[in-house]
């Protein structure tokens, strides 16, 4: 045992849980599966009062379907993705990325709604769902508001969520049935949190072309010029490599000469993979 | 402390414990089975690792109190399990263990891929134990053990349940 104590409650309701956390000042945290935050509070990198476990609440675990959407619940885990056990709006596009996190043993307890709370610069999800311009729904003791994972996510470890508030689910658009996906990934050993990772979308119907960067800055990122190239088909790897320069320098500032090329390379890989497939 | 009342290998027990303690820590300090061992206690390691509802986790990065409800099983309640007795005889066969801190865990998560019913090419089996860490072996014997295993599985189509 590693952790400072803290207090466990397990509400039967989403409306409990966010009454608990509103009232306890600050002093309460979610918990989903803790594939991540019991790690941090093991190494007492943070600590708590009071665990609010919301893993599962059924209002976190239901899956929506509508012609342009797939509502997915923030409490579905890894492996229920990856297994296919959940529709996937990015044909085929979240099942690959679900398969590459972490380790099994993880997977089966870790959640998507988790990940994005959580907001590793490195972490899979954030870059997927912002690939696939995801929204979330969260609901708090304010009401409920829903937020494009790309402005949730604010910095390192950092998200514009309430102490009282709760990621509920994700509302995912589906990708045009045409549409192209590119995953490209760097660790050190498999289940490694990646040093680098890329995913790129091409051919998606009236949406434009992008990819999105995680392991750079300090969020995962949307290249803007070098995604503005992708909406040609035959931009050359030089012209991209310059783009991928610039928007590294805008958004991940100063970087050494490894990590340029290591995050170029990837960028290109997960280019070139949409592209191919 | 919080009372605890938990599924372990099919007995309902019930004791007091604190809510920061892990599900290895229940297991190994409050119900005196130590087959499930702790190794990095932040889910890198894999020499943790049990079922529960069926599926493989961290019994380090599960806190006790998150597994009430759940069925749980550790390495002792899989002594008459047939995918396990499988298991067993092909790792003594291959050598697949040394000092043995690591094979509770292996075993649990070979199960797991087993009864997934997935590819088990080396490839396969080296990416699906990948959080499994040995420091004895250099892994090739454990490899053999679960392709062998999986082999002999679907030679002789055996009940995967």
């Amino acid at each position: 045992m590693k952790p400072a104590a803290f207090d466990y409650v397990r509400p039967a309701s989403l409306d409990e849980a966010i009454g608990v956390l509103a009232s306890a000042g600050g002093e309460a945290m979610p918990l989903a599966g803790g594939q991540s935050l019991l790690p941090l509070l093991g190494l007492r990198m943070t600590t708590v009062g009071r665990l609010v476990d919301i893993g599962r609440l059924a209002a976190l675990r239901q899956v929506e379907e509508t012609a342009s959407h797939v509502v997915i619940g923030a409490a579905l885990t890894h492996a229920e993705v990856e297994d296919g056990r959940v529709p996937d709006p990015g044909n085929g596009l979240m099942r690959r990325m679900a398969a590459r996190i972490a380790y099994r043993a993880v997977r089966n307890q870790g959640t998507i709604g988790g990940s994005i709370a959580m907001a590793d610069p490195a972490a899979d999800w954030p870059v997927c769902l912002i690939a696939l311009d995801a929204k979330a729904r969260i609901a708090g003791a304010k009401g409920q508001r829903t937020v494009p994972v790309a402005e949730l996510i604010e910095d390192i470890y950092t998200t514009s969520l309430a102490r009282d508030e709760i990621i509920v689910a994700f509302e995912i658009p589906r990708l045009d049935a045409a549409a192209r996906t590119g995953v490209a990934k760097v660790a050190r050993k498999t289940g490694a949190f990646a040093m680098s990772l890329a995913v790129a979308v091409v051919n998606d119907g009236a949406r434009a072309a992008r990819v999105v960067l995680g392991g750079a800055a300090n969020r995962a990122v949307r290249l803007p010029a070098t995604s503005a190239l992708l909406q040609s088909k035959d931009t050359s790897d030089a012209t991209l490599s310059d783009a991928i320069g610039r928007d590294l320098s805008e958004t991940a500032g100063e970087l050494d000469d490894y990590s340029v090329r290591l995050h170029r390379a990837v960028v290109l890989r997960a280019i070139a993979e949409a592209r191919a497939s | 402390m919080r009372p605890m009342k938990l599924d372990i290998n099919g007995e309902t027990v019930s004791f007091m414990a604190e809510a920061r303690e892990s599900l290895a820590d229940v297991l190994r300090e409050r119900l005196s089975l130590t087959g499930t061992h702790l190794g990095c206690e932040h889910g890198a390691c894999g020499a943790c690792t049990v079922d529960m509802d069926g599926k493989a986790v961290r019994a380090c990065l599960t806190l006790g109190a998150m597994a009430e409800g759940r069925r749980v099983t550790t390495i002792e309640g899989f002594r008459d399990d047939p995918i396990m007795t499988l298991l067993r005889r092909h790792f003594h066969e291959k050598h697949a263990l040394q000092c043995g801190f690591c094979t509770p865990g292996m075993l649990i998560m070979a199960r797991d891929l087993l009864k997934s019913g997935a590819d088990m090419s080396e490839k396969a089996v080296r990416d699906g134990m990948a959080g499994q860490i040995c420091r004895c072996t250099g892994y090739a014997g454990i490899v053999r053990a679960i392709v062998a295993a999986a082999e002999e599985m679907r030679s002789v189509g055996a009940d995967a349940s």
